[in-house]
């Protein structure tokens, strides 16, 4: 019933703190113009992290009926917004396929948690009528999947990977196997919209946010400073369908093929055992049919934690050798944007491919030991040739996920 | 690559009443019901008052204190339910390669009472809006994510391959064991644990259900509150649960001896790219799913010998899914045993479509077709053989169970025993 896809992506569409569009993005990333700054939304001086990645300058309602907005939380908004401009760089007529042939696939990592703070409110300060009738759908983890599918009558096989910051990749993962089993036309992506002050109060408790509110010394990826991470909200969409069915159509663009992916989950806590993430890379080239020195740049986690940043460090360097291939973290330009930021990376990726040009690793002032022995591409964008990125994305708890992207000829 | 085939060799259950694969079987087998006046809040000031509950104490279940510290309800269902299926396959998956062991777990609502209990810690009762992480407990990230219940399962099960959580609402119990299903298939994992959790009874869902008036009213008879497909109808009873399965590469089990329950034979998922509540009366998007998973598994309506029915009691979905069946079963859906076990252990959101897939199993395995309880009053509308009270004996090999949720989600899956067990065998010998 499976036949063999080559799944290609032929649309990209963005909305992150870096622009809220692919070409913005791409111009801000290329410039190393990094994007975080202080908590906007509220008052963040009682939070000991207040440093986000925050998309600005965003008006939803230039592009989504207001009675849609009402309906859903931001993680939504950007979705619909970021899923509009991939459709339409992709030129695809929805109508001329049969809407059973078409589906959505998003990551999604903590549902929308605006809305969900707002609801909760009123339901302890007013009581159980006060709850309204969208809570039960904008907040759930499948808002965004639902509402895109129906707003864009996509009704083929759909779903909601939900892997903290590897779901973006997952995505790539389950949308070959949807293509090979017939569909023809997939919207991919993730997005997510932690920033309400519950939100915040939930990843602090990790202890994993870098404290302060300096936003270029904040999130440091394999720096020896390295004191944790910023969060960030936004993410990217992508239109991803067969080579062959993307040719017979005559897509305009053919970004990338996802030539590979794996994924794999770190061992318990407390186990001697090595971690998933080389493991991860070995079998996602395998599955590429791609050596390690065919791979022209690797875009990293970059978890901003000495010890994930060592575990990350140590793996590329076992694949490919000391310094044996250019590394960058944009991400350090928007924080980890959870279900988006890898989502945002591989779109990020594909446009390097596009270019030729690899953005910059920001803020790095003075790499960790095992940060040295990554050639990490820092403070300028690099120009060179690029025919394969591999994309990284380690989600909490000990997800693992490695994708292969490759230049279609 | 050849396609690989796919086999349950495990099943583990909590469900309302009593935990265990064997409670919940008498339970259901019985068309007794444990739907009941809520206990785990005050239900008084809501509009619906009624849940089915799981009679679960995480320690007695076999829980260490640091998994039931770090744990919401949902996560502590589905490690016991994770146990009881690594016990049932007789597997210990860290013992072979870990690398080859996958989870892939469904959910709805994420772990909601957690989420909705630390809010009120760290808000003063809804009385900030910037609140107050003084308050915060350490595990709280983890509540707020649905993805650390993949977590856990895989250190409860040693498993390193690939895991996820998959969250496609109300159909997410059917699309995770659907996902295991691939990874198998494929030949990403040669096991996979796959199954559900979900604990939404809480007052933040008790209201969202209040709000769409979905939930049953009947608070004065809540033991009987749950009638899918009876002209009485009033609406669903939130459930909770979990359900995990062993699924594996069909020469992998043969090889370790394995007993197998059923193979997984077909699976689909669509949607209705309509509304993200309403369901259009022809059933025309759950049919498609049915129509799918039905080619998929290459087999005809006269081949499938029970339908564990979606069925949450309300008006609007028990005539959608009524039509459904007419629509993709033809004239065989009038021939077909089609019962909700919903009418008993109630609605666990991104939990029941794993719970029904355990009860679809065990009919495969026990010969019984669970009842729809508390069906009296046939419905114009709803004019199939929903097995009323009773359970049926009846040789039962191959089995459709479907789903439909919020977003316009439709799934469907299809288990049979007809190709991998002796039974099969024999039934195939005595056709010929």
């Amino acid at each position: 019933m499976s036949r063999t896809v080559r799944p290609v992506v032929t649309g990209l569409g963005v909305v992150a703190p870096t622009g809220n569009d692919v070409a913005e993005h791409w111009e801000a990333t290329c410039a190393g113009k990094g994007s975080l700054g202080v908590i906007s939304r509220f008052d963040p001086s009682g939070y000991p992290s207040r440093v986000a990645g925050e998309v600005s300058g965003f008006d939803a309602a230039r592009h989504v009926p207001s009675r849609l907005l009402r309906e859903t939380d931001p993680m939504t908004h950007y979705a619909f917004v970021a899923a509009e401009q991939a459709l339409a760089d992709s030129g695809i007529d929805l109508d001329a396929l049969a809407d059973l042939d078409t589906a959505v696939i998003t990551a999604n990592s903590s549902g929308g948690v605006e809305f969900g703070q707002r609801e909760l409110q009123k339901l302890y300060a007013e009581g159980p009528h006060a709850v309204g009738a969208y809570m039960s759908i904008a907040w759930f983890y499948a808002a965004t999947t639902g509402q895109l599918s129906i707003r864009h009558g996509m009704r083929g096989p759909c779903g909601v990977m939900v892997a903290e910051q590897a779901g973006g990749l997952d995505v790539l993962a389950q949308t070959r196997r949807v293509l090979a089993g017939g569909t023809r036309f997939v919207l991919g992506g993730g997005t997510d919209a932690s920033l309400s002050p519950y939100g915040l109060v939930c990843q602090l408790s990790t202890g994993l946010l870098a404290d302060g509110d300096q936003p270029d010394r904040a999130y440091l990826p394999f720096d020896a400073a390295a004191h944790g991470y910023v969060p960030g909200e936004g993410g990217g969409m992508f239109t991803l369908e067969d080579l062959t069915v993307a040719r017979v159509r005559g897509a305009a663009r053919i970004y990338g093929e996802v030539a590979g992916y794996a994924a794999t989950t770190d061992p318990r806590p407390g186990s001697d055992r090595e971690p998933g993430l080389r493991r991860a890379i070995r079998l996602a080239l395998d599955d590429a049919r791609v050596r390690a020195d065919e791979v022209d740049v690797v875009f990293a986690d970059g978890a901003g934690i000495a010890a994930a940043d060592r575990q990350e460090a140590e793996a590329i360097t076992a694949v490919f050798g000391a310094r044996g291939v250019p590394v960058t973290v944009p991400k350090t330009m928007t924080g980890r944007l959870y279900a988006g930021g890898a989502a945002l990376d591989v779109v990020t990726a594909l446009l390097t491919i596009r270019d030729g040009v690899v953005p910059p690793t920001v803020n790095i002032t003075d790499p960790a030991g095992y940060g040295r022995d990554l050639d990490l591409v820092r403070d300028r964008a690099r120009e060179l040739p690029v025919r394969t990125a591999l994309v990284l994305a380690r989600g909490y708890g000990g997800f693992n996920a490695a994708a292969v992207l490759t230049a279609v000829r | 690559m050849s396609v690989r085939r796919v086999v349950m060799t495990g099943i583990g259950v909590v469900a309302p009443g009593d935990p265990g694969r064997e409670s919940f079987w008498d339970l259901v087998s019985h068309g007794k019901t444990a739907t009941r006046t809520i206990s785990l809040f005050d239900p008084s000031p809501f509009r619906s008052r009624i849940g089915a509950e799981c009679v679960f104490d995480p320690e007695r279940a076999g829980l260490s204190h640091q998994e039931i510290r770090r744990t919401d309800r949902a996560g502590q269902f589905a490690l016991a339910a994770t146990r009881e299926a690594l016990a049932d396959a007789g597997i210990e998956p860290a013992a072979g390669d870990p690398g080859r062991v996958g989870v892939s777990v469904g959910n709805g609502v994420g772990n909601a009472i957690s989420m909705e209990q630390e809010y009120r810690v760290v808000s003063d009762d809804g009385a900030r809006w910037l609140v107050d992480p003084g308050y915060a407990m350490p595990h709280l990230y983890k509540y707020v994510m649905s993805s650390s219940l993949a977590t856990e399962v895989a250190w409860a099960a040693g498993a390193e391959g690939p895991s996820t959580v998959i969250s496609t609402g109300c159909c997410a119990g059917i699309d995770s064991v659907g996902y295991g299903y691939h990874l198998v298939q494929e030949g990403s994992a040669d096991v996979v644990l796959a199954g559900a959790a979900d604990a939404p009874i809480y007052p933040i869902t008790v209201s969202c259900f209040d709000t769409l008036r979905a939930s049953s009213t009947s608070n004065d008879d809540p033991e009987t509150a749950c009638r899918p497909f009876d002209r009485r109808r009033n609406g669903l009873v939130l459930g909770e649960g979990s359900a995990m399965f062993v699924l594996e590469d069909y020469e992998h089990a043969v090889r370790r001896g394995a007993r197998i329950y059923c193979e997984i034979v077909g699976y689909a998922a669509r949607a209705n790219g309509f509304h993200m509540t309403g369901l259009q009366e022809d059933g025309r998007e759950m049919g498609e799913a049915i129509v799918a998973a039905m080619a998929q598994a290459r087999l005809n309506p006269e081949d499938l010998d029970y339908v564990n029915a979606h069925g949450s009691g309300t008006k609007q979905n028990d005539r959608h899914e009524t039509a459904a069946y007419k629509r993709s079963l033809g004239a065989h859906a009038y021939e077909l045993p089609v019962s909700s076990i919903k009418s008993m252990v109630g609605h666990s959101l991104g939990a029941i479509g794993s719970i029904e897939i355990a009860a679809s199993a065990l009919a495969i395995d026990r010969n019984l077709v669970p009842p729809t309880a508390n069906y009296s009053e046939p419905d114009p509308q709803c004019d199939l053989d929903y097995v009323p009270v009773t359970a049926r004996e009846l040789p039962v090999d191959t089995v459709l169970s479907v789903g439909s949720g919020f977003g316009g989600f439709q799934s469907a899956i299809v288990l049979s025993s007809l190709r991998d067990t002796a039974r099969g065998a024999d039934r195939r010998r005595a056709a010929a």
